[in-house]
């Protein structure tokens, strides 16, 4: 039954370290179950923490081992998560200790959700995990790929399935980034069951590499029973991922949206990141325009400058002209800068309003012409003035009955 | 020791180190008679004509005051972590033997962890202040040999004026001083701007000594400390660590869940139009709390207004304000940096203030009160907004109360603190200590809501219809617990160590010795 290490350390410590814990596992072959805690929490929850633990030695028919935490105040799902991994670790255990779904976190995603925040959290680092909600990115990433260091890679996937468990992220879409393939194949197992929303996949190059994914997940949706739909956004990060962008985009429906991933594509190029960005020019065009044409959401790298504000919303500004329809994250203080520099202006608000009113009136007189002051108004004009209307309703800076108001009635 | 339940519900002592003591009657209930404690008269013959009243070292003013056995020594706060003063007092008393002294600081800081030595061997018999760290954990495990007493800056005020604690010898280090003793924090290389914590202790205590590493010829100006009142003068080398005292980096927290706390501090004063034109507001010197005069800032900018006054502490981010012209004047009780010494020194509109003007319970009326809005912080809260500021919730003693309960005065009191802290819930059923009652605290402010004290209908009806997530103390607490896990209320044991006055002298509630 058991494996042939004997002991084993998992989870994070360290003067900087919140919210974590370190836990000393080592199978014995005799004396029972000893748990010594080191916490600053022990007279609060110390009983709490100890039956927890006892409870997932038993469930995997552990009678003796000496089980050491230190801990700076971790959470259940983290305590959890960290004895899961050392268990699996020694033993064969083919069991699945899972905490109780809280019923915030098994509500579904739709194709058409806004994606114009989503906010990375490194997978292995529980404390930026906690109040990753409050500021209501429209989307969190667990990220399983480049912010969990490689030795680090395995734990990382219990602490992102307990997350995505017990973690409440506020409404905001939950999103994993599995690791580059073929690694990431083995990463679904670990999040597909437990209500994952959507999954970023790197360094996507290929359409095959999307249904190598999809096919995993089918397995396992059949083999666990699972209804719910999960979504892709796969990221291109290369020039042969930007010349395969349409096929990517279109790989199968459940392609929602497409990212490009400047740091890398600029290093594949070989040339320098600017903040300009010239270099990556046609390529983020091209994605844009492989995006319109499958008709999914393109998303823009990250901006990586997190003390400049100013400069994030200049460059949010441009990826919007360019079509953009979101952009990662790395700080919860850019969220509100994204937000209010995709949505529309209110200038544009008012241009749109106007436009549709003036369309309105026209077709009631059952003119065939329809004009704005000295400016034609047609089709493509009518139908882009709709699309910002249903934004800002979306996004509640315009009224739903803005109609009604208007023309008071 | 015969304890009695007082009127907030906890049982407190009748009689500490030897003196009666009174349980809390309530907010303004307390009204002593009598006349305020003064200190024997002195004559001016007793006193060189020429002025100079310096001596050759510490040792010898304390030796010429008169230290002995059961003493009580005050120094005060403002040179902060950076203080050299108090330690030496102790190292030379216990150079002379002399034993069970009472410590009666403004406040104490992790230096003074050097004291434990001589709490541990009879020196100093307890400390009436503060209790931080180190400090805090020595009283905590009940090794202090007397009953440790905190009050804030008022109530320390009120305790010398109404005789409750005698002031034998005043040591008070100052930035800049005469021989004559008149003194300043302004000038010189351990300036802390002002010395509004030691004016009572000049004025009331027996023997009055300065010291300074900054003698300049008389007249010093301007006085903040006037020599009259002062014994002894003494030049050192070196009365604190600059580094230590002032910092020259005051900075806003990088903390995103911080600044979302001020953030929506700012914008919760915002929409119950509490930042209006001619406004007045007091900021503590944390991370989130000068974050909250950032957002103040950018609201008042916007709208074109500005505040009246704001207290300080004073740090570069108000001084920033001020000069701005967002804020009509600073009323000051310490600098919190170097730009906060230099607009002091600079600037008429930014002025010292003491305890004395702004907290005095004796006095007729103070400054607390008039000011439209005060941001705090507290350890713990409990559902009926008993706010707790000295005690963790595992029992230990680790901070002073300060201008805290002196603070909860004012018009709109405003604690925004984080829902939990390394899994300890903020938000529970009753608090370890309590050093504010609830009816004087009328919001809290946490990243998941805000919830509004009941008795504030007004705060209530105005916050209604905005935005912001308005929610009642106990869903916020069961939100904390739904996180975190139910606390078990960590076990204490009976023993008394401490007790927390009210800013009226009586006491609001005990601090127990903690289990090991």
């Amino acid at each position: 039954m058991e494996k042939q290490n004997k002991q084993i350390s998992v989870g994070n410590l360290g003067p900087k370290v919140r919210s974590d814990c370190m836990v000393n596992f080592e199978l014995a072959n005799t004396g029972g179950i000893q748990i010594n805690l080191i916490s600053k929490v022990t007279p609060l929850y110390g009983d709490t923490i100890k039956s927890l633990c006892l409870k997932q030695l038993e469930f995997h028919n552990i009678e003796n081992a000496i089980l050491n935490i230190e801990d700076k105040g971790a959470l259940d799902f983290v305590i959890s998560a960290r004895l899961e991994y050392a268990i699996k670790q020694l033993t064969n255990s083919d069991k699945d200790f899972l905490l109780d779904i809280i019923e915030e976190n098994k509500s579904h995603s739709s194709k058409e959700k806004f994606r114009f925040s989503r906010l990375y959290l490194p997978g292995n680092t529980p404390s930026m995990m906690l109040n990753a909600g409050i500021h209501k990115p429209n989307g969190i990433i667990l990220d399983l790929e480049d912010a969990v260091a490689l030795e680090k890679k395995e734990e990382a996937r219990y602490l992102v399935r307990n997350a995505l468990r017990n973690v409440d992220f506020y409404g905001a879409e939950r999103m994993v980034r599995i690791n580059q393939l073929p690694l990431g194949i083995e990463d679904l197992k670990f999040i597909v069951p437990h209500h994952v929303n959507l999954i970023l996949i790197p360094k996507c190059e290929s359409a095959d590499q999307i249904h190598q994914v999809e096919i995993e997940i089918n397995r396992i949706k059949a083999a666990e029973n699972l209804n719910y739909p999960i979504y892709y956004m796969p990221i291109i990060e290369s020039a042969l991922g930007v010349e395969k962008s349409f096929e990517i985009a279109t790989a199968t429906e459940n392609v929602v949206s497409m990212a490009i991933g400047l740091e890398d594509f600029t290093a594949d190029l070989g040339v320098r990141r600017t903040k300009e960005g010239n270099e990556s020019f046609y390529a983020r065009t091209r994605i844009v325009n492989a995006c319109k044409a499958a008709g999914i959401q393109p998303i823009d790298s990250v901006f990586s400058d997190i003390a400049d504000m100013e400069a994030l919303a200049e460059n949010v500004k441009t990826s919007k002209s360019l079509g953009f329809e979101g952009m990662g994250c790395i700080h919860p203080r850019q969220i509100a800068v994204i937000h209010e520099n995709f949505a529309p202006e209110k200038t544009e608000i008012e241009k749109a309003t106007n436009i549709i009113l003036a369309f309105d009136e026209a077709k009631s007189k059952g003119l065939g012409v329809v004009s704005l002051g000295t400016k034609m108004i047609d089709a493509p004009v009518v139908k882009r003035a709709e699309k910002t209307i249903n934004l800002a309703i979306k996004l509640g800076i315009l009224d739903e009955n803005w109609k009604k108001i208007e023309l008071k009635i | 020791m015969e304890t009695i339940k007082n009127a907030i519900g906890r049982l407190v002592p009748t009689e500490i180190n030897g003196e009666k003591q009174i349980p809390f009657q309530g907010v303004g209930k307390y009204k002593p008679e009598g006349f305020i404690h003064a200190p024997k008269i002195s004559s001016n013959v007793d006193f060189p004509l020429d002025g100079n009243k310096k001596v050759a070292s510490l040792k010898d003013a304390l030796i010429k005051a008169g230290l002995k056995d059961g003493m009580t020594i005050s120094t005060h706060h403002h040179f902060r972590n950076g203080d050299l003063i108090a330690n030496q007092i102790f190292d030379i008393a216990k150079e002379l033997g002399v034993k069970n002294l009472r410590w009666f600081p403004s406040a104490s800081f992790p230096c003074h962890e050097h004291l434990i030595q001589y709490l541990e061997d009879g020196t100093i018999n307890r400390i009436e202040g503060s209790m931080n760290g180190a400090l805090g954990r020595f009283c905590s495990e009940g090794k202090m040999k007397g009953i440790a007493v905190l009050r804030s800056h008022g109530g320390r005020y009120q305790a010398v004026q109404d005789g409750e604690v005698k002031i034998d010898i005043a040591v008070i280090g100052a930035a800049c001083a005469d021989s004559f003793g008149n003194a300043n924090g302004l000038y010189g290389q351990s300036a802390s701007g002002l010395l509004g914590f030691a004016l009572a202790d000049s004025e009331y205590a027996k023997k009055v000594i300065v010291v300074t590493d900054n003698m300049v010829a008389f007249p010093c100006i301007p006085w903040q400390i006037q020599g009259n009142h002062v014994d002894f003068t003494v030049e050192m080398d070196k009365v604190g660590i600059p580094e230590q005292i002032v910092s020259g980096t005051t900075e806003i927290t990088k903390s995103p869940d911080r600044l979302l706390l001020a953030e929506m501090t700012a914008q919760f004063c915002d929409v119950t139009g509490i930042i209006k034109d001619g406004f007045s507001f007091q900021t503590g010197a944390g991370g989130t709390s000068l974050s909250v005069s950032e957002y103040f800032g950018e609201i008042m900018r916007e709208r074109g207004i500005k505040a009246r006054f704001a207290r300080g502490g004073s740090n570069k981010y108000l001084v920033k304000m001020l000069e701005e012209g967002l804020i009509e004047y600073i009323l000051d009780g310490q600098t919190f940096d170097l730009d906060g010494v230099r607009s002091m020194a600079e600037n008429k509109n930014h002025v010292w203030t003491s305890p004395f003007t702004s907290y005095n319970y004796h006095s007729k009326g103070n400054f607390a009160g008039i000011v439209d809005v005060v941001i705090l912080g507290a350890t713990e809260v409990d559902v009926n907004f008993n706010a707790n500021v000295v005690t963790h919730s595992d029992g230990y003693l680790l901070h002073g109360i300060g201008g805290w309960q002196n603070c909860l005065f004012s018009k709109t009191v405003i604690l925004p603190i984080p829902l939990f802290r390394d899994r300890i819930p903020v938000i529970i059923d009753e608090v370890t200590t309590i050093c504010g009652p609830g009816e004087l605290i009328d919001v809290i402010v946490t990243e998941r809501g805000i919830a509004i004290n009941p008795l504030r209908t007004d705060l209530i009806e105005k916050a209604k219809n905005s935005n912001l997530p308005i929610k009642t103390i106990h869903e916020l607490k069961e939100e904390a617990e739904k996180i975190c896990g139910v606390p078990k209320k960590p076990e204490l044991t009976d023993e008394i160590i401490a007790v927390i006055k009210w800013v009226d002298g009586t006491i609001i509630d005990s601090v127990y010795k903690v289990k090991q």
